[in-house]
């Protein structure tokens, strides 16, 4: 035997125990085997060159993952059993947790069932195995935050169908598209979409604000999951990062079609994290950092350097990110608003800021919140005191690509709605700004289809014509529970019991065998 | 004696989510249950794949077998991913005990030349059929429409791809990790006229394109002659060719086999159990792919444990086949 040769480092046994199990077929056709590898015009000259973003052989993924799992059921049965739920800082935080878990939940399980067939479509097998990896990841995600949320749905109401919703309810038809988007999509672009626009650039505007937010409002369960999930994150970020540049090392006819697809992504991840922009600022009693604070260090610092260190590959910053730089001062203002008044239709409850979270607002947003929003805010409150609490009965108008209504205003004048709008086969098409008008006009044939829930309505396609209807019987929203106002629904109603304001606490107790 | 802890409690409102409820009832529901089931998107799909513009995303009719409710797929095993990871981490244990016992002492690296080139010939060269039983799986946890099948699929890829590694790693013990015996042993999956039937399976699944096809070939055809024809027979003969301590750096399949029939033998029941449409199919499917799996086994069987021990696997699968009221070639015993 040959013993010569020198031992293997660390990165040639790791290729050893993943790449080198493949091998050059002559059986079948290599283009037969991996069919969707060229389709979208980007060349792999030489898959040899992936670099491994890190070397976890299976026996060690299982270990590892296993010591967490262990540490996170520890405290998700700790939490269940001592009713940690109590112990938030106000039950206004509750409705962060609807809107994650009809929200963010379901696309960790696309995000599953994404990678795993990229894990299938590259030839090569460095790239599979750590898209493979990551699949079983997302899996766990999705998992992990159904338990870890399981008792919060036992105690507060819209948590309780939130896979259900997701493929229906108007507003999560935003994220559900973001990621069906990137699912019918090409290998390449699904990995340059999730893996680097979206893990690489702008997790830290979705994850970070959320998990934080759980942190600060004394919600152990998703904050535990969210420490637990933070290295699976890590090896999400590098896998993003190393997609990007292989891609573009590979060949330069890549460059401008990877910049397209920055473009694209960057615009519809800026648009979809209104949603959270508004969680940010509105739906956490225990305010974490306001999101044009979160923009400006994870977007325009963080990501300033990182296009900074692309530029030697040819590609620039996205399109229109000057626009959503500006539009921090208010996305988070006008999206609180539309759900404000559209809260007869959602999973969650909304409210009108207390005095003093207007004074937050206004110092956070000096230039733009009472200027523009702080006045209707406070009108909308008077209405309420009045008994008149404003709901919106008229359905908006969608955006065709990223299905927000149009509700987000022109740049240079926060005052005019920022509308776009073409005519594409004998049909008119309506956008919320250029960014989305752009990535219709590349892929029309694509954004026509779009599932427009409001369409859909009018259509007749949600089991009724009236909203009511559609919200009960199509959305499974709970009239009268999950729904309309915070201030006197049945969760602010429990959760001052809980506080012991009124009655209704129950003293109990539980025997336990004593050795 | 008991002791009283008080605590304050309110009761819940419900005991589950509305999802669960509707297939179990408003119960306290497992944790397995919670994961598992209604997670995957169902409707209101907004794009077809530029990859696949026939069908939708997670489109019911990516496979020709037709399921009421492809959730009466489930396992038994109840993995869901907490529970997958904490078993295999225990399995792996073991496994690390025997991998660590055996390089310590050199316990291949002392075998005769002879029989150390017969493990890279026979026993090394399956890592790249496992390298095909993991795409072929990942596929099949991307195309599935159900999340408790998706699921028993993915951890199904990463266990093939653990399994490589531990066929690797016994190339690695015997040339002391130079990667020299995995050349070799890669050498005779190319070009050695014993495995070019095998190799030719291999690629003709992976160019498959209906998943639950796929998975009866993959994990009941394939898994089902190779497994215990090579991890019980072969693992005999070699221990009579003086390899017996290749053994234990085999147990791993072994307990992994035994405990995968338990979700392949569920899943056969509820699918050919749910139509004779199914049952029909899976029949055909059979018919066309039992045969040439035998004959990519066959001349590893010559080379090693005699074409009998493969008879006798492949009576075994006839056996198990039929309580699905499906037939194959072996004669049942």
């Amino acid at each position: 035997m040959p013993v010569k040769n020198k031992k293997l480092n660390l990165k040639d046994k790791y290729q050893y125990l993943t790449r080198d199990m493949a091998w050059e077929p002559t059986y079948q056709k290599k283009e037969d085997i991996f069919p969707n590898e060229s389709f979208e015009g980007i060349k792999i000259t030489d898959w040899s060159q992936w670099e491994d973003p890190f070397r976890l052989t299976m026996d060690a993924y299982w270990k590892y993952q296993a010591e967490k799992e262990k540490k996170l059921y520890a405290i998700f049965d700790a939490f269940a059993q001592n009713n940690g739920h109590q112990n938030i800082s106000d039950a206004r935080y509750v409705n962060a947790l609807k809107l994650f878990l009809s929200g963010v939940s379901p696309l960790e399980h696309a995000a599953f069932q994404g990678y795993a067939r990229v894990g299938r479509d590259f030839s090569g097998a460095g790239a599979r195995v750590a898209c493979q990896m990551q699949a079983i990841d997302e899996l766990r995600h999705s998992q992990t935050q159904q338990h870890a949320m399981s008792h919060y749905n036992k105690h507060f109401n819209g948590l309780h169908d939130a896979a259900h919703m997701h493929d229906r309810v108007w507003f999560l038809s935003v994220p559900k598209s973001f990621f069906d988007d990137a699912r019918s999509a090409g290998p390449f672009e699904f990995l340059t979409a999730i893996s680097f626009s979206f893990e690489y650039v702008l997790t830290n505007l979705l994850f970070v604000p959320f998990m934080s937010g759980a942190a600060y409002n004394g919600d152990m369960a998703t904050v535990t999951f969210g420490f637990s999930a933070q290295s699976d994150e890590a090896r999400h970020m590098t896998l993003g990062l190393e997609v990007i540049k292989f891609i573009l090392e590979q060949h330069e006819d890549n460059v401008p079609i990877v910049q397209r697809w920055i473009d694209k992504w960057f615009w519809r991840g800026f648009r979809m994290l209104s949603l959270v922009g508004m969680m940010m600022d509105y739906m956490l009693p225990n305010r974490v950092m306001s999101w044009a604070e979160a923009w400006e260090v994870y977007y325009e610092q963080n990501g300033g350097a990182l296009f900074k260190d692309l530029e030697r590959y040819g590609i620039r910053p996205p399109k229109y990110q000057d626009i959503a730089n500006d539009a921090k001062h208010h996305i988070s203002h006008q999206a609180w608003s539309t759900f404000y008044q559209y809260g007869h239709a959602t999973n969650f409850h909304t409210w009108m800021p207390e005095k003093d979270e207007l004074d937050w607002l206004s110092e956070k947003y000096p230039e733009t919140f009472d200027k523009y929003y702080r006045p209707r805010f406070e009108y909308w409150a008077r209405e309420h005191a009045e008994g008149r609490r404003f709901y919106n009965n008229t359905l908006p108008q969608l955006c065709q690509v990223c299905q927000i209504p149009t509700i987000f205003t022109e740049k240079d004048d926060p005052t005019v709605l920022s509308h776009r709008q073409i005519v594409h086969e004998g049909e008119r098409y309506h956008f919320c700004s250029d960014g989305c008008c752009d990535i219709f006009k590349n892929e029309p044939e694509k954004y026509v289809q779009a599932w427009l829930p409001v369409h859909q309505i009018y259509q007749g396609n949600c089991e009724g014509g009236d909203v009511e209807t559609v919200v009960s019987k199509y959305y499974h929203i709970n009239i009268g529970q999950d729904n309309f106002e915070y201030i006197g629904s049945p969760d602010h109603k429990r959760w001052l019991s809980i506080k012991g304001k009124q009655t209704g606490d129950k003293e109990s107790s539980s025997s336990q065998d004593a050795a | 004696m008991s002791i009283e802890i008080k605590t304050n409690s309110v009761e819940p409102i419900r005991q589950t989510f509305g999802h669960i409820a509707r297939r179990f009832g408003d119960k306290p529901a497992s944790r397995y249950q919670e994961a598992s089931y209604d997670l995957e998107a169902k409707t209101n799909f907004h794009y077809r794949p530029l990859w696949d513009s026939e069908h939708e995303l997670n489109d019911e009719t990516r496979t020709a077998i037709r399921m009421e409710d492809w959730y009466a797929v489930t396992d038994p095993r109840q993995f869901y991913y907490g529970a997958y990871v904490g078993n295999r981490a225990k399995m792996q244990e073991a496994a690390e005990t025997s991998f660590g016992f055996c390089e310590k002492r050199n316990l291949l690296g002392r075998l005769p030349e002879e029989t150390q080139k017969q493990l890279l010939r026979l026993l090394v060269p399956l890592r790249h059929v496992e390298l095909g039983a993991n795409m072929n799986n990942s596929k099949i946890a991307g195309d599935a429409t159900a999340t408790t099948v998706a699921q028993m699929h993915i951890y199904q890829a990463m266990d093939r791809l653990g399994v490589g590694q531990y066929l690797s790693r016994i190339a690695l013990l015997i040339d002391g990790s130079t990667g020299t015996s995995l050349d070799e042993s890669k050498g005779y999956w190319m070009d050695d006229e014993l495995w070019q039937p095998m190799r030719k399976l291999v690629e003709d699944t992976l160019v498959m394109q209906d998943w639950f096809e796929l998975s009866l070939v993959q994990n009941v055809l394939m898994d089902g002659l190779l497994y215990p024809m090579v991890y019980e027979k072969m693992d005999q003969w070699l221990g009579e060719q003086d390899a017996e301590d290749v053994s234990m750096l085999t147990e791993f399949m072994r307990d992994w086999y035994k405990e995968s029939l338990r979700w392949t033998n569920a899943m056969m029941k509820a699918v050919a159990g749910d139509s004779d449409a199914n049952r029909e199919l899976l029949q055909t499917w059979i018919d066309h792919w039992e045969p040439r799996v035998y004959q990519a086994l066959k001349p590893l069987a010559e080379a090693s444990t005699g074409v009998d021990a493969l008879d006798e696997t492949r009576a075994q699968l006839a056996t198990r086949l039929k309580k699905f009221g499906l037939q194959s070639q072996g004669v049942s015993a």
